[in-house]
């Protein structure tokens, strides 16, 4: 696995879209940085923008990737390798190769700012590793669901679906919700129903550790009610984690029997 | 070298495979041949595990292969289509196959032979198909394995690189190596198998000697034997 991981990387490391993301997280980390003057504020920013694009492009990267790289990996299978090996390599070199134009990215400008030297440094480390989180749970749901649909439109197009479903139309559902049942206890619901969502869970998750999360309203003030603050992040921690492994055995258990 | 029970396969309600029976002898060469769709490719593939049978068995070397992957260490396979990570460089892909089997090869010999070292510092995207093709066969035939096998070879050869490719087929089977290969090209056929393999409707129709299939058609030569085959089997011709 990790013989195929390695070649992924420096296979998709070295693609034109690779330097293109890498580009725009430096631009947007100097402009943010060099315009706010304040390190907080850059970081709630670059929040905004991570939890929405950093799933975006894991979803549409993973399913470009693994459609293109089909018949190379039917060259993989007729090798001495275990299956799960060539896929779990595959997706792992991706991931790692679009968090990698993440971190540097976003690294060099907080860098250059003084991050260092400032006391937010946990915060950005928190920042990157949402954005990490992010980039490994979507890329895996594309690999899962470009496993599983040999139609190459039908994959993409589901992909897109899924990744509108969390970024947008969640929320939305989620806000009727809480105004129809307004008249209810919704706390518990309004704590399940961000959890299944991971994109609202890094938000909740920056915002409990930026200490914010009255600024974000309902979701942010139960969750700080019910852990405190620690606990909080500490189950968003874990409960990401678990977002983030969900992935990988569907990966494992679909390219068992897949015919290719 | 390979014996095959009672093989199915189908794809949702289309069944490509149907009850196949196989026996391929150690040092012979195979064409597989058969319409488009007659399960070719779907048989080939089972045989490396990349399609998994409905049901029956498929031995290699005498050993069971369901379940298994380290069988493959004694294979060569040269996919139909060749696309590889288009960032890589061609010594790179050379390499990264090296590693994955963790054993040496015959590489810089094939890459001599088929006069490639002027590419190995290129980028894949930038070869072009013939290119593509000779780095293919260079990948296939580097591991020196006792089982080998080739999805359309010829596929984009140049002559010249098609006449080097016959001639190094022909070293392999003399040292004793088992050979299928798929081919829509009846020259090669003639030109380098013994024996011939041949599909319809996810059966073997025929199997035997390119000249007992001419005889048992009735035929001038395999070309027209083929044909005769064909013409008496319109649904699956049009499928």
């Amino acid at each position: 696995m990790i013989k195929i991981l390695k070649y992924s990387f420096f296979d998709l490391i070295r693609s034109r879209w690779s330097y293109f993301y890498f580009a725009f997280y430096l631009l947007l980390g100097f402009v943010l940085l060099f315009l706010n003057n304040d390190i907080s504020k850059a970081i709630i920013t670059m929040m905004n923008v991570i939890i929405i694009l950093g799933p975006l492009i894991g979803i549409v990267f993973g399913i470009m990737y693994y459609y293109n790289s089909i018949e190379f990996t039917e060259l993989l299978l007729a090798q001495p390798i275990k299956r799960s090996s060539i896929f779990l390599g595959q997706f792992l070199g991706l991931a790692l190769s679009l968090s990698f134009s993440l971190v540097i990215g976003l690294g060099i400008p907080f860098a250059i700012y003084g991050l260092f030297m400032s006391n937010e440094i946990f915060n950005f480390l928190m920042l990157l590793w949402v954005g990490f989180s992010l980039t490994m749970i979507f890329s895996g749901i594309a690999f899962y669901i470009a496993l599983s649909n040999q139609n190459r439109i039908k994959g993409f197009g589901l992909a897109i679906l899924f990744w509108l479903f969390m970024a947008v139309i969640y929320d939305g559902i989620f806000l009727l919700m809480l105004i129809w049942f307004k008249e209810y206890p919704l706390e518990n619901f309004a704590l399940a129903s961000s959890m299944l969502n991971p994109i609202d869970l890094s938000r909740i998750m920056i915002l409990l550790k930026l200490d914010i999360s009255a600024l974000m309203g309902y979701t942010g003030a139960v969750f700080q009610k019910f852990f405190g603050t620690g606990q909080g992040l500490f189950a968003s921690l874990g409960i990401l984690f678990v977002w983030m492994v969900l992935p990988l055995l569907l990966i494992v258990r679909k390219a068992r029997k897949k015919d290719f | 070298m390979i014996k095959i029970e009672q093989l199915n396969k189908k794809f949702g309600k289309l069944e490509v495979l149907k009850d196949l029976e196989l026996s391929i002898n150690k040092g012979t060469i195979n064409a597989i041949l058969g319409p488009n769709g007659s399960g070719k490719t779907t048989l080939i593939k089972c045989m490396l595990g990349m399609v998994l049978p409905d049901s029956g068995s498929i031995s290699i070397a005498g050993k069971p292969i369901k379940n298994d992957w380290q069988y493959r260490d004694k294979i060569d396979y040269m996919p139909q289509i060749a696309n590889f990570p288009p960032n890589l460089k061609v010594r790179e892909i050379i390499a990264m196959l090296k590693d994955i089997r963790n054993r040496d090869a015959r590489d810089a010999e094939l890459i001599e032979y088929f006069e490639l070292a002027p590419y190995l510092n290129k980028q894949l995207r930038n070869l072009s198909g013939g290119t593509m093709q000779k780095v293919n066969i260079v990948l296939a035939f580097m591991f020196d394995n006792p089982l080998l096998i080739l999805d359309e070879p010829t596929n984009g050869l140049d002559p010249v690189a098609l006449l080097r490719l016959k001639k190094l087929i022909d070293k392999e089977v003399k040292k004793g190596k088992t050979i299928l290969f798929t081919t829509h090209i009846i020259r090669l056929v003639e030109d380098i198998a013994e024996d011939i393999v041949f599909l319809l409707e996810g059966k073997i129709y025929f199997q035997g000697s390119v000249k007992a299939l001419v005889n048992q058609q009735n035929a001038p030569d395999l070309e027209h034997a083929i044909a005769d085959i064909f013409k008496k089997n319109p649904i699956i011709e049009t499928a």
